[in-house]
């Protein structure tokens, strides 16, 4: 029992963070109909700023960690935003109105570019960081087995809960909201009734973005190691809950990360650690052969 | 950034003008990038070294050396193509390559094309399949898992044990051979698990060991995850000692893991830093910045090899270079290196070491 509440644990810890990087994947789908590969590298980018800022509080002596999570977390999204806005602005906004494989090959190129551009810059090799929040505290203390939570493991959870009540209030209550949900709905006719189509796209990208830097700066807190290729396989990830909460769906995609990671904590736990990936990626191929509208998905209408 | 600047310029141009004279290429090979970067770099650092300390001698056989580097980032495929390009550009001696998983498939190729090697690859298997042209100046895992095995079986005698590899072929023959020793010394591993290298997220395993007690962790793999491992038990609260094999030498797990390192311990090589008649040597590499720490010594005196094997043969052709190593006995860093009709090391001996406050050393 305490031991399925620690993989519990660890489970929620893991598919926060896909979450928060399935999100983008999914906002994106939903308001341009393209799967955007390069955000898993979006994520990777944001991970070398935080380590950046990381590396530059150390310098400075700043010791206060909540200032310094702080610091890193406005430093990461403002950079990962722009980021994610220079993406659109380059290799989408160019292809639109063209066919729906080239933004597809050109996300492609732009995520081994940006993959390279890392590996360049700051070097192939594993960059690690000192622990920045260490220990945890005993949730219960079963007989031969007390549950912990991590400091770090709390961070995740608890800045992913936040994150996702603050984003569904402004997806259904602000303007900007109604704008994307409009412009997701029908996008000539959002564009014909006023509404700035091009400003909606790129602030969905950088609120996809936004996101995946928040997931960046857990990963760097969590972990401590970063390289340039950790956006690959978190991208894949993260895709993989997007497509099983059902693409286009933001809950859907909150709850496909959440799905993911406990899937993995517990094939881990019980079964085979070393094949946790084969069950991730078995589910994405059950879940488009079987419901390929996802658990929260709408099945896609064709428009006549 | 000046500093990287100018050095890079005064090796394009100490490159190029060895090259104008260079008529022996020698080359290492191993993980320049990648996750393992590290210990390329150690590899590098080393033979550059030694090859500018034997260029000042005269260089070998009167002629100086040119080094070539193949990166073959520890995955076996692209260390056959190193290999490859290594024949196409006709070197006589090669060190490397680092991971066993690329030494094994890339010894073939230089095996047809009549390529010495000497390697520190600690797999059995390196030496077991009846190359000549492979020499080992390190030991091997079963030499290793012997030494780390006896040792858990008799220092952490009553704990629970769990044995823990990355499926590699490094890292599962070395986990392999350390569960067989405590099993001859009549310890029983509590776990045998296996995990994948390269990914970031080890509770799962982590959760495991804690369930079971666990208090040691015989590990064969790379640093790179011992440090995750550690990071994350220290999350679950799980007090973990490790032991692991050469790889564990390596810095960066002392800044990934953190105060946590202070539980990791490791067979080495008696330290080669230790040795006196290394002590010259060693104070060039502290004066020039390098911690002569891992691997480079061992790279340094792979060179050291090539030259007094050379020297002996009076020639670099394959058959005297490869009768000259077998028979002969040199003079290196890392003490004196003689082989077996495998190509084994006669006396490689194990140490088991202890991180301490960022530092290694014998464990007590």
């Amino acid at each position: 029992m305490a031991y399925a509440l620690q993989q519990l644990i660890n489970g929620l810890t893991l598919g926060a963070m896909y979450g928060l990087i399935a999100i983008g994947y999914t906002m994106v789908y939903g308001i341009i109909g393209m799967i955007n590969f390069a955000h898993g590298d979006i994520f990777m980018v944001s991970a070398f700023i935080a380590i950046t800022a990381f590396t530059l509080l150390a310098a400075a002596d700043v010791t206060s960690i909540p200032l310094a999570l702080t610091f890193v977390l406005v430093v990461a999204i403002f950079f990962t935003s722009a980021y994610g806005w220079a993406v659109e602005r380059t290799a989408y906004r160019p292809l639109r109105g063209s066919t729906r494989l080239a933004p597809l090959i050109s996300a492609i190129g732009m995520s081994i570019f940006l993959q390279n551009a890392v590996q360049l810059t700051q070097g192939a090799r594993v960059k690690p960081i000192p622990p920045v929040l260490e220990g945890g505290v005993v949730l219960w203390d079963a007989p031969g087995f007390a549950v912990q939570i991590g400091w770090s493991q709390l961070l995740i959870i608890v800045t992913t809960v936040v994150l996702m009540i603050a984003f569904t209030w402004m997806i259904t209550q602000t303007p900007f909201g109604r704008q994307q949900r409009a412009c997701e709905q029908d996008r000539t006719m959002a564009g014909l009734l006023g509404v700035n189509v091009d400003r909606t796209i790129s602030l969905t990208f950088m609120l996809g973005a936004a996101l995946a830097a928040v997931a960046g700066v857990m990963v760097t807190v969590y972990y401590g190691v970063v390289d340039f290729f950790i956006g690959f396989l978190a991208g894949i990830k993260a895709f993989t809950a997007a497509v099983l909460g059902g693409i286009g769906s933001l809950p859907g995609a909150m709850l496909g990360g959440l799905l993911i990671g406990l899937i993995e904590a517990f094939w881990a736990a019980y079964l085979w650690a070393e094949y946790k990936d084969v069950a991730t990626f078995s589910i994405l191929c059950l879940v488009l052969m079987l419901r390929p509208s996802g658990l929260l998905g709408r099945p896609e209408v064709e428009k006549v | 950034m000046k500093k990287t600047l100018l050095a890079t310029a005064c090796f394009a141009l100490g490159s190029l003008s060895t090259a104008v004279l260079a008529d022996l290429t020698v080359a290492i090979a191993g993980p320049m990038t990648g996750q393992y970067a590290s210990a390329g770099d150690q590899i590098r650092k080393g033979a550059e070294m030694a090859i500018a300390d034997i260029n000042a001698r005269g260089g070998v056989l009167g002629e100086k050396l040119k080094l070539e580097v193949g990166d073959d980032a520890c995955d076996p495929k692209q260390a056959v193509s190193v290999a490859n390009t290594m024949v196409n550009r006709k070197i006589v001696f090669m060190h490397g390559h680092w991971c066993s998983s690329s030494t094994i498939p890339a010894s073939e190729v230089y095996n047809e094309a009549d390529i010495l090697m000497a390697t520190v690859s600690t797999n059995p298997q390196v030496t077991e399949r009846g190359l000549d042209n492979i020499f080992r100046i390190m030991g091997r895992d079963d030499q290793q898992g012997m030494v780390a095995g006896s040792y858990i079986a008799e220092a952490f005698a009553g704990k629970k044990v769990a044995v823990v590899d990355d499926k590699s072929a490094y890292g599962k023959g070395l986990a392999d051979e350390i569960a067989k020793a405590m099993e001859a010394k009549g310890m029983k591993p509590t776990l045998r698990e296996a995990i994948t290298a390269g990914e970031r997220d080890y509770s799962g395993l982590v959760t495991r060991l804690k369930q079971a007690g666990v208090e040691v962790m015989a590990y064969g793999g790379y640093h790179t995850e011992v440090a995750l491992i550690l990071r994350q038990a220290q999350q679950a609260g799980l007090q973990l000692t490790v032991m692991g094999g050469d790889t564990m030498t390596n810095s960066e797990l002392v800044t990934a893991a953190g105060p946590a390192a202070d539980n990791v311990m490791f067979t080495f090589s008696p330290d080669p830093r230790k040795n006196p008649d290394a002590a010259p040597v060693v104070e060039k590499f502290r004066a020039a910045k390098v911690e002569p720490e891992g691997y480079v010594l061992y790279a340094y005196a792979a060179m050291q090899l090539f030259e007094q094997a050379a020297t002996a043969a009076g020639s670099v052709d394959y058959a005297a270079l490869e009768k000259a190593m077998r028979g002969g006995s040199f003079d290196t860093v890392i003490g004196n290196l003689a082989f077996d009709a495998k190509g084994d090391q006669q006396a490689p001996g194990f140490v088991v070491y202890r991180w301490q406050g960022g530092q290694y050393d014998y464990a007590q």
